[in-house]
């Protein structure tokens, strides 16, 4: 089971350090983490999502509960939320197969940011699946580098959380 | 004023009599300003024990225990007592010194990232940074120490932060923590849920934990026990909650305790855990306990509720509260029958127990000593409201199925079951209560752990008494390899060293030594009587099993 805790901490030193630590300690699985300044400064925002049976996912949330530095906890399923997730990929490109790959670009609405003569660098925003479902079009082209964000998500306006 | 003067007024503002520690030049400043505050600092003789003595005089007067220690290795010597207080919830604050702020990080002399190391086993932790953040982090770390689930706060204080000057000092009224805000009175939909259950079974138990003395609820747990007419059981942590001679008292539970408390646990069709975690001691199979029957937990920590096992009716809060609470209900079931049923189990189980330990000795050493009988003689022996400080070991198991608790207390490190807790305990729990009887009891392996304290407890004239009873091995593993790896015995020699006779000697202590059975009550009735300070050895066979 999959699960997304979305959690306000005090954005001081070491805060993201003792929230990693505790799931490294009680041997909570990360599958991403994301952290981020809010509107207000002194409060960061870390989207986590993890998985594990159902006891688990309840123990990850009273312990973050009980750490000093986590003002609030909020978890939802993915279907709850709105989710996205940044991915850039860089990749050699050749005569044969820019077509392809600027067509599944446009289909998938991934942008190229950045080009030279033979690489250029994709950028896709969107809910993790996607993001999944836009590298699998990648199995065939040399990938040179990529790099994606962990979620990140909010809960959905009409929901219920 | 020095950001070490403003320290020192901190823990005057908390009313802290006693600091444990060890100098060094990077906590130096610190006992420097200590020196005309009125407050007793104590040396001991390594680190670790300074936060065992501030756990032991923590868990008799009801108070914070304070230690204060160096950088590097002080601090990181610090550690097993740390997480000692941490598993058995022993509100405690820590000072460690650090290196001067401009230099952390960058690998100086004695520095150690303290606050890194001890994350995972402290309730919370601080480095100041800044001289002017004193007065609110003593206060906050003080009340976290001390509320919700008590447990150690460290604050590591770099050297030039208490150099700093600072020119305003006020001791806020109260703390403003927007992420600390612990339960304490229990929902009161949960408590009624617990009543009316009660009203509905038929054999139902008590299984009180370390939070029942934490929470100072013992004499709240006891009147609900007797009003209601319940059955009570104890985990390690929670023995001395129950009388020893309570007719409600049904022993120790566990893979270490009675096998008619274990049997009361799962033939009862409805438990009650009081400030317990159902840990894998007392609970080995923590899944069954909700098999056929309603399972209560009741917990000030939310987090230990549901851990280990799911309970019907989870019920957070203060025990105390709770069982104030509970004791303003009406029972509406009577449980007399069950309790005969349990006190039949509890005397053919005594009665075996005790030819067990009698047929034991005849065949280890038919006039020898065994320490089940020589701990209940003791135990009997000493004051009614006596302190009995149990080491870790085979000597521990012994404790807790012999020692004869009344109005005294049984301490023991349970959680973490650190070797060479009893003597440093005993010597905080006798600074706590200078005119209280307190006994501590160890094996010959734990004593050495922690014996070099006879220099503390001698040069701060502490009046503790202490057992060591001697078999010559590491007893407990002994005894696992004699079960688990049939008599291969790996490495739990210990030799007859060292001669404890002399080592009283060098610390001028009196000693008794005493292996004989005929000797044992005129060797108990002199050690108890003795005003010195005092050692008793016991030479047990190294056979006997607990």
């Amino acid at each position: 089971m999959k699960r997304i805790y979305s959690v306000l901490v005090e954005n001081r030193a070491g805060v993201l350090c003792k929230v990693a630590g505790l799931f490294w300690r009680r041997c909570f699985n990360i599958d991403s983490l994301a952290v981020g300044e809010t509107d207000d400064r002194e409060v960061s925002h870390m989207i986590i999502v993890s998985s594990g049976d159902k006891k688990t996912l309840e123990q990850i949330e009273k312990q973050l509960n009980k750490k000093l530095d986590v003002i609030k906890v909020k978890t939802f399923d993915e279907h709850e939320a709105v989710s996205r997730e940044l991915m850039l990929i860089k990749v050699k490109y050749n005569r044969d197969n820019r077509r392809d790959i600027m067509e599944n670009c446009s289909i998938m609405g991934a942008q190229i940011i950045d080009m030279s003569k033979s690489l250029m660098t994709i950028q896709i925003c969107d809910t993790p699946e996607r993001v999944e479902m836009f590298l699998e079009t990648f199995r065939t082209i040399s990938i040179v580098e990529l790099t994606r964000t962990g979620t990140i998500a909010v809960p959905k306006c009409t929901g219920t959380v | 004023m020095t950001g070490a003067d403003a320290i020192i007024k901190c823990l005057v503002n908390e009313g802290v009599e006693y600091v444990f520690g060890y100098p060094g030049v990077a906590i130096a400043p610190f006992f420097d300003s200590i020196l005309e505050s009125g407050i007793h600092s104590i040396l001991v003789r390594q680190e670790q024990n300074a936060a065992h003595a501030a756990s032991g005089y923590a868990r008799i007067s009801g108070k914070t225990g304070v230690v204060a220690v160096t950088s590097g290795p002080g601090a990181t010597n610090l550690i097993t007592g740390i997480a000692t207080a941490f598993a058995d919830s022993i509100p405690m604050v820590c000072i460690t010194g650090q290196v001067n702020s401009k230099l952390m990080g960058s690998d100086v002399f004695q520095e150690a990232d303290i606050s890194g190391a001890v994350e995972s086993f402290v309730k919370y932790s601080y480095i100041l940074r800044d001289a002017a953040d004193i007065p609110r982090v003593f206060k906050e770390a003080f009340m976290i120490a001390s509320t919700g689930r008590k447990g150690p706060v460290l604050i590591d204080i770099p050297i030039d932060i208490q150099q700093a000057n600072i020119s305003r000092y006020v001791y806020p009224e109260d703390v403003k923590m927007r992420t600390y805000k612990p339960t304490v009175s229990g929902h009161a939909v949960q408590i009624k849920k617990v009543i009316t259950a009660l009203g509905k079974v038929k054999r139902p138990i008590l299984c009180v934990g370390g939070g029942v003395h934490l929470s100072d609820g013992v004499a709240k747990v006891r009147a609900f026990a007797e009003k209601f007419g319940i059955p009570v059981v104890s985990t390690m942590m929670g023995l001395s909650a129950m009388p020893s001679d309570h007719p409600l008292y049904f022993g120790m539970v566990g893979n270490n305790g009675q096998q008619y408390g274990n049997r009361a646990m799962n033939e009862s069709d409805m438990i009650i855990m009081v400030g317990a975690r159902v840990a894998d001691r007392s609970i080995s199979q923590p899944d069954l306990i909700t098999d056929n029957k309603i399972l209560v937990h009741i917990d000030v920590d939310p987090a230990e509720i549901g851990k280990n096992a799911g309970p019907n009716v989870p019920l957070v809060g203060d025990i105390s509260h709770i069982f104030t609470k509970f004791l303003e209900q009406e029972p509406a079931a009577d449980y007399s029958a069950w309790v005969k049923v349990l006190e039949g189990y509890r005397n053919v189980g005594e009665h075996t127990r005790q030819k067990n330990i009698k047929d034991a000795i005849r065949q280890a050493d038919p006039d020898g000593i065994h320490p089940a009988t020589f701990i209940r003689a003791l135990s009997l022996a000493m004051d009614e409201n006596a302190v009995y400080v149990a080491d870790v070991g085979q000597n521990q198991m012994w404790s807790c199925a012999n020692a004869w608790i009344r109005s005294g207390r049984f301490l023991t490190s349970g959680g973490m079951g650190t070797m060479g807790y009893a003597v440093p305990a005993a010597m905080g729990a006798q600074v706590a209560d200078p005119d209280r009887q307190v006994v501590a009891v160890c094996g010959d392996g734990g004593f050495q752990m922690t014996m070099m304290e006879l220099a503390t407890i001698r040069q701060q004239n502490i009046h503790a008494k202490i057992v060591v009873i001697k078999n010559g091995y590491l007893g407990l593993v002994r005894q696992y390899q004699h079960y688990s790896y049939k008599d291969r015995y790996s490495v739990v020699d210990l030799g007859s060293w060292p001669d404890l006779e002399k080592l009283t000697q060098a610390y001028g202590m009196d000693f008794i030594r005493v292996s004989r059975k005929e000797e044992q009550e005129k060797a108990i009735e002199d050690f108890l009587a003795d005003s010195a300070p005092v050692l008793m050895e016991v030479d047990v066979a190294m056979e006997l099993l607990s």
